[in-house]
């Protein structure tokens, strides 16, 4: 999985450099939310800038990432999704869930 | 591409470092199919989610103790429908059965039905002599 890293007032934004999240690199994902918060940061925000393609494993990599800043009292969201990923996240209801953003530097403001 | 008769037989390693491959085998197709109406780029971001999902299902649960160590995927393109047939070794399950997505409950998995069926205009999963067959059928507007 090649992912970047930076922290930017107070956010760790993860830019992720794959064209595709699917059941092959989702995991590594979902490890990678999972030792960032174990590790004590609270703020994530994802910037799928470069993924043209997500299925049902990327979503659920995600959700997973959502639920422990749940746990942990912190965020995770999104920016910058490409529209065919951005459908997928209306047809499974997920926008309703996360708060998304065009870009990383709207996000930020917030 | 004439769209009449074009038949593509793929077997590829039960790996998840395939899905690529056979996603964008799924995308060229849904761009080159003369008669689609619709929007060819949807349609072609369509089948690659819809094989992605397939296979992977039949990666996971179809071959659990790697008695066939490939995938078997059948893409048939007719004038006015894409069928795609997958074929898995495993127990099999009711496709009938799987509920929808409960959307408010924050899930990890289980979606990944749901979309083959939100995308494909005729789903059916059948047991075979030798395993199971998922089929899923495009209409081509």
């Amino acid at each position: 999985m090649n992912l970047n890293s930076e922290i930017i007032t107070g956010n760790v934004v993860i830019h992720v450099k794959e064209e595709r999240l699917d059941a092959h690199n989702s995991a590594e994902l979902k490890l990678e939310f999972q030792k960032l918060f174990a590790s004590g940061s609270q703020n994530l925000l994802v910037d799928l800038k470069d993924v043209r393609f997500i299925d049902s494993s990327g979503l659920g990599a995600l959700v997973s990432g959502f639920k422990n800043a749940t746990t942990s009292h912190g965020s995770l969201r999104l920016a910058c999704l490409q529209p065919q990923v951005k459908s997928m996240f209306e047809l499974t209801r997920l926008h309703r869930v996360f708060e998304i953003y065009q870009t990383v530097a709207e996000a930020l403001e917030k | 591409m004439e769209n009449r008769g074009i038949e593509l037989d793929i077997k590829v390693p039960n790996q998840t470092r395939y899905l690529s491959l056979i996603g964008r085998i799924g995308e060229d197709i849904a761009r080159e199919i003369d008669r689609y109406s619709g929007d060819r780029e949807t349609l072609a971001y369509q089948i690659n989610l819809v094989l992605t999902e397939a296979m992977s299902n039949a990666i996971k649960y179809g071959n659990p103790d790697n008695r066939e160590e490939t995938v078997h995927i059948l893409i048939n393109i007719s004038d006015n429908e894409l069928f795609i047939r997958i074929y898995d070794y495993g127990q099999g399950f009711d496709i009938n059965e799987i509920p929808t997505p409960d959307f408010d409950a924050l899930e990890d998995r289980g979606r990944g039905i749901f979309l083959i069926k939100a995308l494909m205009d005729s789903v059916q999963y059948r047991k075979q002599a030798d395993g199971n067959m998922l089929e899923m059928i495009k209409q081509l507007h």
